[in-house]
This record gives structure tokens, C-alpha cells and sequence, in this order.
């Protein structure tokens, strides 16, 4: 496989020489990009958030029935990009896949980051959120736990655990490319490597320690990353609403978390491809290789979503059959088959192999994939609730526009968070893209006093 | 180790069996449908007597209205063949309630009364509650409401204004309980009696369609009222163990 991953005539130093150039030189095109990222982040999130932090959350579209809004949505559709970050790394470490090593770092930065919205957008949706921490376990003067039995309670646990696993694993498997990076940089950059790579020699020693505890990490996070979706999905679940209280939802979360993160790797990947100058690192391999895990997981989606719907009907209660009905041919129906055509169909373009090694069209495909799952969250938010046990109380929730600009800001959010990750941690593995390179010849023993590249300042 | 001796103990009276159904006093109330006219004044009593606010008009028209007890209307059949049936939907005070175990900083839970208290000051508004009550009585607060002037005079000193962020449901008028009971602590620390304490609902219902009491008390007249064929809970299916027993509405010639 690694035949046609990258050109032969990539060197070691070529490796050093790209990573650390994307690192240093950075284009006026970036700071224009990062600029407006931030500007729509403080317009589209903050602002309308502080507004509603004043009014109340009567500023979204929330109303008795539906109580739960786009808010929780989003929550759950950040939370599933971040699976297939760290998850797809660690399952690809341990079985030794080559493909992996160009693209882990900036999917697991991708998971860091979907997690750290993920937990804004919990901030957003409770109505006092400068109570939230009472949700968290800690003496206290009032002497009050939180209720353990809350499957909230639970989340608050999974997802802390998961933002400190694969912060740990982003940072560990990042150390020897800091300290690569630290022998080639000067000035403020020197210094924050030196502390970054926390002393990093590169004995074998060092690297032993690495190599177990990288792989002790990985291990560990799979069934971490599998328990968190599963948790979050139990939010519903565990509730008595129709078309929720299901216990097909826990794998249907965790594949729909996995099959959107991966969707979203295929976007990271394009930008990171194209506009960091890593076309010999991220290849034609990584596209098909992913899609094929896409097409997989989008067959499964729709097995579930099949699933989903024929239990609901065998049940034969008339909630259950309501709330199917209203789900598939009710005000929302629009949204539902645009789901359907956006998850289960279209995904199917990928059966072809000319379809999957085509950048511009998989790039098409995995927003596409990704504006279905988001759909598909808001379905299950929206819907359930409006159509429950009692008709009187029977409802219509629509976003208001302080939601759709939360919406909007919470993604320039996350690309502000990724823009600032690429200028700091090597977004491709230096030590671990030449492991799958052909060894360079030994060198003299009489060392030439050239260094093999000049720092820029 | 005495901190493990008490955690033990404590632990052993949490296994016990009716740990989580035996109550000091076991309120219950009764709504016999075969008398309401539907009229409203229960909604009315209950508005006053809880510091409900009037939401107005916009927030009516978005489906913010406030109403720890509602009029629940059902139509049947095509005019002129129309029925019209009514019944009265108000917190369940489940005893197996799913609202208290979804909560995550318990700011609802079951107290030694039976009843489902909420705790206003303790809620950080996830609204979990409210999606997981099947019966749709739990009402959050979207903003902070105002009370025209003169109308804040008439707030009820007993009960808190709610600020907005915080979820609010029908209490059963826990302040009329809780003075019902300390009068009857200060007489020599008898029991409450039957009907010495009504909520505002019951209180005021013209038709007496409502009683409340205490099911622990066999002698109580909802005890009685309970043991009538006509009683049901509504979605009984669902387990939720209801404190609020409803008897059936009497159709045709029913001598």
C-alpha cells in the first residue's frame, strides 16, 4: 500500500523541511482566514450568547412540548464529529495500518476541538449556566452531590474522561515531533518547544516508553470513544418519549458519530491537503481508504435508520406509530428525506474507485454527509418531542435566528481553534510519516557542519 | 472505622424494600371527570395562589404559556355529532417519576411526603425533566416575567418568584401542607386530619370534582374515592406509580 502513498524520492529531510516550513511561514492568506474566523466567531456565537444570557432562553425557539432545541442538537453533532478523530488513530495504531501516520495528528486535533465546542454548546443550552458546575462532583459547603443516576451525570463523566484521554494522546504522540521542530526553530518558537517537548532526546529508552504508553493510551480510548457516544445517546434512551426510548440507540449514536467524524476527517483533510501544501503527504491512498470506511459505515446507518423504523411500527402502539408518522411524512418530512438522500444515497456514488480517489467530489460528499447528520440530530431533538403521550399537548418547535447564528458561529468557532492548532502542533507526524520511508544512507562519520536546514525567522 | 460502619448502615436502609414507597403522609388527589365542567376556575385558583406569571400574548402564541394545572380538550366525532371531553392535567406526583432520576443536580426529587418536590434554587435548567414527563406538566421558565402593577401586591408571600432558567411545576400547594402541618406539630404533635389541608385547586373547584388527602389514612375520603371501579391513572402503562387517580367519565345510560 505504501507503494503509491507518496513519491519514492521523499527524503528525511524533506519531511523536516515541509512540517517545520508549515509551522514558520505563514501567508498573509492565513491571517485574513483566521481573522474572519474569529470576527463571525464573536458576531455569530458570543454575541447572540451573551444576549441570551441576558433575556433567558425564551431568545431560541424553544416552547412547551419541545423544551430541547438546536442547542442539544449541536451538542450531539459535535460530540460525533469528535469520534472518529482519536478513535480511528487508536484502532488504526494498533493494527499497524501504514495509511494512518500523515493524517492522525490533525484528526485527533480534530476530536480536541469538536469536544471543546461540544462543551460550549452544553453551556448554551442549560438555562443557568453559571450554576453548571453543580453538575460536576466536588465538596461543597452545601454538602450536595450531583444525582448519579442521571444519565446527564453520566455524560458529564464520559465526556471529561474523553476530553483528558485524547488530550493526553494528541500531546504524547506529539513529542518527538516537538522536539524535532524545537532543533529547528529560534527565537519565541524555540522556547515554547523546549517546554513543549519536555526535555525529548530521542534515546531508545525514550522511545520504549513512548511506543508502550502510546499504545497503552490506545487501547484504552476505543472503548472510551465507544461509551461516550453510547452515553450520550442514553439521554434519550433512558427517557419514556416515543421514538426515543429505544435500545437500538446506543450503537445508532455510535455509528452515526463514527460515520460523521469521518465525513469530517475527508473535509480537514482536503483544506489541509491543499492549502498547507501537503500533497505528498495526504494522497489519493487516504481518500480511498476513508471512503471505503464511509461506504461501510453509511450502509449500517441506513440498516439502523431501517431498523429504527420497523421496530417502531412491529410495536404497534399508536405513540410509537404517531411519532414515526410524523417523523416521515410530518412538518419536518422535507428535512427527513434530505437526510436520507444526503446519508443513505448519495454515500453510494463511493462504490466507484474513480469516485473515491477524486478529491473535489468526496469533499462535496463529506459536507453533504455532515449536513445529513446534523439533520439527523435535529430530527431526533425535534420531532420526538413535539409528538408525545398526550395530543393536547402536541406541538411545532422552529429554530428561532439567535439559534441558527449559534449554529454558525460555533463552526467558525472550531476552524478558529483548528487555524491556531496548524501554527503550533506539527500537523503531520514527522517521526512516524518516516518510518514509512526507505532508510537514507548511513551517514559520514566526520559530520559536514551544514545543518540540513536553515531556520527562518 | 465509623465512617463506614454509617456508610453501611445507610446503605442497608436503602436496600430495604419500601425505602422508596413508604411516606410519612401519602397526598393524593382525586379528579372525577363525571363532575368537571371544564371550567376553569381550578387554572384560575392556581395562578393566583402559585405566583404563576401571565406570559402574554407573543409568549401564549409561541407555546410559553404557564399553567401548573390545564384544562386538556378533547373533540370527538364531526359536526354536528360533536363531543367535547375535559380533563384536568396537573403534575402527577409520580412515585416512580422519571423527571427525578434524569435531573443531574437533583434539583427535583421524592420527599417523606410522597410528594415530587422542585427546588427552584438548585435547577440549572437542562430541561431534561421536562422532556422525560410524559404528562408535559413541567413549565420552564424562558425569561423573567413582570407583574403589572397592581398586580404584584397580590403575590403569595408563601411562594417564591421564580427567575428565569428554572423549571416550574404544580407542588400540590406544598406551603398550605407544610403550615397544615406545623399546627398540627404545635397541638401536641398529632397527625394532619383529613381535609384540613386543600390546594387551591381543590379549594375552589365548583362542582367539587376534586378531593385531596392523605392515602396512608384508610379512612381518608380519597382513600375511599381510590377504591371506586371508575378509578384509573392516565397512561397507566407506563409505571410511573401516579398520586393523582382520576375517575372515569360515566357514558350513556348508566343507572
Amino acid at each position: 500500500m505504501s507503494s503509491d502513498a507518496r513519491p519514492q524520492e521523499l527524503s528525511y529531510a524533506d519531511v523536516n523541511r515541509d512540517v517545520v516550513r508549515s509551522l514558520v511561514e505563514t501567508g498573509s492568506k492565513y491571517y485574513i482566514t483566521l481573522a474572519c474566523s474569529i470576527a463571525v466567531m464573536l458576531a455569530c456565537f458570543f454575541f447572540p450568547w451573551f444576549y441570551q444570557l441576558y433575556y433567558g432562553i425564551g431568545a431560541a425557539g424553544v416552547n412547551h412540548p419541545s423544551v430541547w432545541g438546536t442547542y442539544l442538537a449541536s451538542f450531539i453533532f459535535w460530540i460525533g464529529l469528535s469520534h472518529s478523530g482519536t478513535l480511528l488513530s487508536c484502532v488504526l495504531h494498533i493494527t499497524n495500518s501504514e495509511w494512518r501516520k500523515a493524517m492522525y495528528r490533525s484528526a485527533e486535533a480534530m476530536t480536541l476541538f469538536s469536544l471543546m465546542v461540544a462543551a460550549m454548546m452544553v453551556m448554551v443550552h442549560v438555562g443557568r449556566p453559571w450554576f453548571i458546575h453543580w453538575a460536576v462532583p466536588y465538596p461543597n459547603q452545601m454538602e450536595m452531590w450531583p444525582n448519579f443516576r442521571s444519565p446527564l451525570m453520566f455524560d458529564v463523566m464520559a465526556i471529561t474522561t474523553y476530553l483528558t484521554g485524547s488530550s493526553i494522546f494528541i500531546y504524547m504522540g506529539s513529542i518527538p515531533d516537538f522536539a524535532a521542530v524545537r532543533d529547528r526553530t529560534t527565537g519565541w518558537r524555540h522556547h515554547m518547544y523546549v517546554i513543549l517537548s519536555l526535555g525529548w532526546r530521542g534515546t531508545d529508552l525514550e522511545w520504549h516508553r513512548l511506543r508502550w504508553a502510546y499504545t497503552f493510551l490506545a487501547v484504552l480510548i476505543i472503548p472510551l470513544a465507544v461509551s461516550v457516544h453510547s452515553i450520550v445517546s442514553w439521554d434519550f434512551a433512558l427517557s419514556i418519549v416515543p421514538a426515543l426510548h429505544q435500545t437500538i440507540f446506543a450503537p445508532y449514536f455510535v455509528v452515526g458519530a463514527i460515520y460523521s467524524g469521518t465525513a469530517g476527517i475527508v473535509t480537514v483533510m482536503y483544506f489541509l491537503r491543499k492549502y498547507m501544501n501537503f500533497e505528498q503527504y495526504i494522497t489519493k491512498v487516504h481518500f480511498d481508504n476513508l471512503g471505503k470506511l464511509l461506504l461501510v459505515l453509511s450502509l449500517i446507518w441506513t440498516y439502523i435508520n431501517i431498523v429504527e423504523i420497523f421496530s417502531g411500527w412491529y410495536g404497534g402502539t399508536s405513540t410509537e406509530g404517531e411519532a414515526i408518522r410524523y417523523r416521515l411524512f410530518g412538518y419536518y418530512a422535507p428535512l427527513y428525506w434530505e437526510m436520507i438522500l444526503f446519508c443513505a444515497v448519495a454515500p453510494l456514488l463511493m462504490i466507484s474507485k474513480r469516485f473515491r480517489t477524486s478529491f473535489v467530489p468526496m469533499l462535496i460528499l463529506s459536507i453533504l454527509i455532515n449536513i445529513g447528520m446534523y439533520t439527523e440530530r435535529f430530527l431526533i431533538v425535534g420531532t420526538s418531542l413535539s409528538r408525545q403521550y398526550l395530543p393536547d399537548a402536541w406541538g411545532l418547535y422552529v429554530p428561532s435566528l439567535v439559534e441558527l447564528s449559534i449554529i454558525v458561529g460555533s463552526v467558525a468557532m472550531f476552524i478558529t481553534l483548528f487555524l491556531i492548532f496548524v501554527k503550533i502542533f506539527p500537523s503531520v507526524s514527522i517521526y512516524e510519516v518516516k518510518e514509512t520511508l526507505p532508510e537514507p544512507e548511513p551517514e559520514p562519520d566526520t559530520p559536514t557542519g551544514e545543518p540540513e536546514w536553515q531556520p527562518t525567522h | 472505622m465509623s465512617f463506614i460502619d454509617d456508610f453501611l448502615a445507610s446503605w442497608r436502609e436503602y436496600r430495604e424494600p419500601g425505602y422508596y414507597d413508604s411516606f410519612d403522609y401519602h397526598w393524593t388527589m382525586t379528579v372525577d371527570l363525571d363532575r368537571c365542567t371544564g371550567c376553569g376556575a381550578c387554572v384560575t385558583a392556581c395562578q393566583a395562589e402559585n405566583n404563576i406569571p401571565i406570559v402574554g400574548e407573543d409568549a401564549l402564541a409561541r407555546g410559553r404559556e404557564m399553567q401548573w394545572i390545564r384544562i386538556e380538550k378533547y373533540w370527538e366525532g364531526d359536526f354536528p355529532d360533536v363531543k367535547l371531553r375535559f380533563i384536568p392535567m396537573l403534575c402527577q406526583h409520580c412515585d416512580a417519576a422519571p423527571c427525578e432520576t434524569v435531573c443531574p443536580v437533583s434539583a427535583t426529587y421524592h420527599n417523606q411526603d410522597g410528594l415530587n418536590a422542585q427546588v427552584y434554587n438548585r435547577c440549572i435548567g437542562t430541561r431534561s425533566c421536562a422532556v422525560y414527563c410524559p404528562y408535559e406538566v413541567r413549565y420552564f421558565n424562558y425569561n423573567n416575567h413582570h407583574w403589572d402593577a397592581p398586580l404584584e401586591q397580590q403575590l403569595n408571600p408563601d411562594v417564591s418568584v421564580r427567575e428565569k432558567g428554572v423549571m416550574e411545576k404544580c407542588s400540590f400547594c406544598i406551603q398550605r401542607i407544610r403550615q397544615a402541618k406545623d399546627v398540627a406539630k404545635d397541638e401536641g404533635g398529632r397527625r394532619v386530619q383529613d381535609g384540613e389541608v386543600q390546594p387551591a385547586c381543590v379549594q375552589t373547584c365548583p362542582t367539587e370534582a376534586m378531593a385531596f388527602g392523605d392515602r396512608n389514612d384508610p379512612e381518608s375520603q380519597v382513600s375511599q374515592i381510590m377504591s371506586d371501579e371508575r378509578a384509573y391513572h392516565v397512561l397507566e402503562d407506563l409505571n410511573t406509580a401516579p398520586s393523582v387517580v382520576y375517575l372515569r367519565k360515566v357514558e350513556g345510560d348508566v343507572v
